[in-house]
């Protein structure tokens, strides 16, 4: 194989399977024989992830937080009003901090794994404790198994409050749980019934958290009776009807065309491969491990069609230009209004059902944003937007305020420099495209690019060089 | 000869586009599905849940006064419209309005299984779904995929801010998202861009992007264009849904071909102390409503504007402790205009004694509003884009 290709191929792999590549370690990966780059990566994710912790400088506030929050109607408007605030400090301290190990971290897969379960197990929650165990539990299972994944994130305080079960309670009934785990989490529509729903409901009654925000089974509350889900009967609770639809096979198929257009093509998914892969993950108990093993070892995911044709999204857009091109940001939180004018803000997911991905990142804003960000970020340029403060969030309190921040940032060109340190200045610009884009680099467009960089040293080549190939359509893609 | 920059990049822009997007330009050469030069809807989202109890107030209804004693509007202090209803005070540009005809009111719109969740309820105004479904399309961006394949605009739908939201998404078409034409126009001006679209790829989803760039340059320079004919010189308030308001009526009077504007005011999200908050978000939708209406009105376009507001819930009946409201379902809806069918009150206030645990129970459905706008103000087939029929009122 060239080198071209397998280069190429490789950087498919790291794009898909984490972040994509970053400059610094770029040298390590390109001297790795093909049959070593999916073992490397799988065993840079093996060991169990530390948790992203931030509400460690107010250990008293820990409990206090969910105390306050869980009681909210006790709060005079002032004492409220410090709780959301604090709450959402503290979850935009865990956004920025997850961004991070994004950027940083050696677990690529892990943490890009996590991205899927966090978009597939959509919650939105002000209690920043949490959503920091749920993403704790999220990263910890991404690549176990699903059942025990399943298990741990019905369980959480995060998936129970967001989807109201605290008030399903025997004779009173509320299906909204019972529905998501069905709709989108397991079976997805179609493969169950309105009477499912509502006799799955019943097995959840008294399935609740307390103060601390841990789980809880409410006896008194729960509904002993008979239920039939799914064609069983029996006195089921909770814990059964996760068993009875980790025994539908439907379940695994939905998972692996999840997984499929995540990972593989959010539009071209050949359904044989799709039953292949779920008949596999089904009879292997549902190991996320070896699914993803069967997905990044195949040939197919190295076909043409699934190669810089995925739309990244804005996440993977920033970190991995920030993987690329190595950036100090002087103040991080200018990343959050960053990912809310590109259309990903995480933890705030546009509802339960997740980011749908794909084209739908794209319109002639964020686009035109996207196309602007690498000479706004070398500028030092200032991002001046006004986005609405979130209703959910601040209570009325905020207002339409423009949000003016300096996206303030030294670029560090070295581990760049070094990457193609090798390469004649004459040869430069196309091996920067080759490197930076996945689609197949046409000379007319590199005619182009050539035509708006500076060539009057190679230093200068090569930095307008990958801000112009950043600022293309071409970069959208990955 | 010197061309100008700015004619320049556009003819550039265009001559590229039509060297490379038979589909997209040879579209644009077919006589457009979209209402011509004419109606344009304007959406006002009341962004946090306004108190429509406290918007139209039902004067004569005991409950009312009984439920909220801190807060309730005092008859003496309304501005009213009928014996039973009246205006908050702060809305009297709208009591103008109502008098002269100008002015329609839909009371109880909502819609089944209510979510109080502001962006889940949001979510489903935005996108039109029923309450239990989540769509990734908006209702006015599914209307721009059914209208614009066959379409010559540049801009077809565009929200005044800097994002653009669930409700101009389509599948194929979306809104672009401008605070300024000329900021729009500053970032979207570039030879680089100019040049780089000329050359463009057959496969997707790469074409998609392309025709995302290339739309997005023709917009910002037709807008540019269009807000620098006739810029309005009407004075406007100086606040931000005034100069908002003041933006479009520039886009309109300078024959943008725009058919939905998007605007919104908040945040309405009023638990706590409301009268001075809402009596001040009230003053600035009023003055800038009253300032944009006697514009286009002396201009002579009024007839061909349809202002709709709506909010993605009401309020609880009952005030709560902190002299504020907590979130409800049913709320008003508002359409201002010069060529209503009916204007006023056009149902029944809400129904205080039949309520579902403290809150409104909805009594037209939202979707109808739509399918209503949709077929009889944008002359379009509203069954696909709710994908199913609603009935229509004839209002508008």
């Amino acid at each position: 194989m060239s080198d071209f290709r397998s280069q190429q191929r490789l950087k498919h792999l790291l794009w898909r399977a984490g972040f994509g590549p970053a400059s610094a370690e770029w040298s390590h990966w390109h001297r790795l024989p093909q049959q070593e780059w999916w073992p490397t990566l799988r065993r840079l994710s093996q060991k169990e992830p530390g948790e992203l912790f931030v509400t460690a400088d107010v250990v008293k506030g820990l409990f206090r937080g969910i105390d306050e929050f869980a009681r909210v109607e006790e709060l005079s408007p002032e004492e409220r009003r410090r709780s959301r605030a604090q709450n959402r400090d503290l979850l935009q301290s865990l956004n920025l901090m997850w961004l991070e190990e994004m950027v940083y971290t050696a677990a690529q897969l892990r943490e890009k794994v996590a991205l899927f379960w966090h978009g597939h197990f959509a919650s939105r929650n002000l209690n920043v404790v949490f959503q920091q165990d749920l993403l704790h539990v999220i990263r910890t299972h991404a690549l176990g198994h699903f059942g025990d994944l399943l298990r741990a994130v019905s369980k959480s305080a995060a998936m129970l409050a967001f989807l109201n079960n605290q008030q399903n309670r025997k004779g009173k009934p509320n299906e909204n749980f019972a529905r998501e785990v069905m709709e989108l989490f397991t079976l997805g529509r179609g493969h169950y019934t309105e009477q499912d729903v509502k006799e799955a409901a019943r097995a959840f009654t008294g399935w609740g958290f307390n103060l601390k925000g841990q789980f809880v089974f409410r006896e008194q509350q729960h509904d002993k009776g008979t239920k039939t889900i799914l064609g069983y009967t029996g006195h089921f609770t909770g814990d059964d009807v996760l068993d009875i639809l980790l025994e539908q096979r439907q379940t695994a198929y939905l998972i692996a065309q999840k997984m499929y257009r995540f990972f593989v093509h959010d539009e071209k998914v050949p359904e044989e491969r799709v039953r292949w892969l779920g008949d596999r993950f089904y009879d292997g108990g549902y190991d996320i491990g070896r699914l993803l093993d069967d997905i990044f070892t195949s040939e197919w995911f190295y076909e043409a069609e699934n190669i810089g044709t995925q739309i990244k999204s804005p996440v993977l857009f920033w970190v991995g230009m920030r993987r690329a091109l190595p950036v100090t940001i002087d103040d991080p939180e200018a990343q959050l209004l960053l990912q809310r004018a590109l259309g990903q803000v995480l933890f705030h997911p546009p509802n339960v059902a997740g980011w749908p991905g794909g084209r739908a990142w794209i319109d002639a804003t964020t686009l035109m944003l996207r196309l602007r960000l690498p000479h706004i970020l070398a500028a030092n340029e200032a991002l001046d937007l006004g986005l609405a403060d979130d209703d959910d969030v601040v209570m009325g309190e905020g207002r339409v305020t423009r949000l003016r921040r300096r996206l303030s940032a030294r670029l560090h060109w070295e581990p760049l420099v070094e990457v193609f340190a090798s390469a004649p200045t004459e040869d430069l610009l196309p091996a920067l495209a080759q490197w930076l884009w996945q689609m197949p680099v046409s000379p007319e467009r590199l005619a182009v690019v050539r035509r708006y960089i500076n060539s009057a040293s190679r230093d200068a080549l090569l930095r307008t060089a990958v801000l112009q190939l950043m600022a293309t359509p071409e970069y959208q893609l990955c | 000869m010197l061309i100008k920059r700015r004619t320049f990049l556009k003819t550039s822009a265009l001559a590229a586009a039509s060297v490379w997007v038979p589909r997209f330009l040879h579209a644009f050469a077919r006589p457009g599905a979209l209402p011509p030069r004419g109606k344009i809807l304007i959406v006002l989202q009341l962004s946090g849940g306004n108190d429509g109890l406290n918007t139209v107030i039902p004067v004569r209804n005991d409950i009312y006064y009984r439920e909220r004693p801190g807060i309730a509007i005092r008859p003496n202090k309304a501005l009213p419209l009928t014996e039973e209803a009246a205006l908050h005070p702060a809305l009297e540009a709208l009591r103008r309005l109502y008098e002269s005809g100008e002015l329609a009111v839909l009371n109880g719109v909502g819609y089944p299984n209510p979510d109080r969740s502001h962006f889940r309820s949001m979510d489903i105004w935005h996108s039109a779904s029923p309450a239990h479904e989540y769509w990734h399309t908006g209702w006015l961006g599914r209307y721009l995929d059914a209208q614009c394949q066959q379409s010559s605009h540049s801009a077809p739908a565009v929200e005044v801010g800097d994002a653009v939201g669930l409700a101009l998404k389509g599948q194929h078409q979306k809104g672009i998202a401008l605070r300024h034409p000329a900021d729009l126009h500053a970032a979207a001006r570039s030879d680089y861009f100019a040049e780089y679209i000329a050359v463009a790829p057959e496969s997707e989803p790469a074409a998609y992007l392309y025709k995302t760039m290339v739309q997005a340059i023709a917009s910002a320079e037709h807008i540019f264009e269009k807000s620098q004919v006739k810029p309005s010189t009407y004075s406007y308030p100086d606040t931000p849904l005034g100069r908002q308001f003041r933006t479009v009526a520039s886009l309109i009077l300078g024959d943008a071909d725009t058919v939905v504007y998007y605007l919104s005011l908040g945040s309405f999200d009023t638990h706590i102390n409301q009268p001075m908050r809402h009596q001040r978000l009230l003053s600035d939708l009023d003055a800038a409503l009253g300032a944009f209406a006697a514009d286009l009105k002396a201009q002579g376009r009024w007839q061909d504007v349809l202002v709709m507001t709506f909010s993605e819930f009401g309020r609880r009946v009952a005030q709560n402790a902190g002299g504020g409201t907590d979130h409800g379902t049913a709320n008003q809806m508002f359409f201002l205009g010069g060529a209503l069918q009916r204007p006023g009150l056009l149902n029944a206030l809400p129904d205080l004694t039949d309520l579902d645990e403290g809150d409104l129970k909805f009594t037209v459905d939202f979707r109808q509003v739509y399918a209503t706008v949709l077929a009889r103000w944008l002359h379009a087939d509203p069954v696909p884009i709710l994908t199913q029929p609603f009935p229509l009122f004839d209002f508008i």
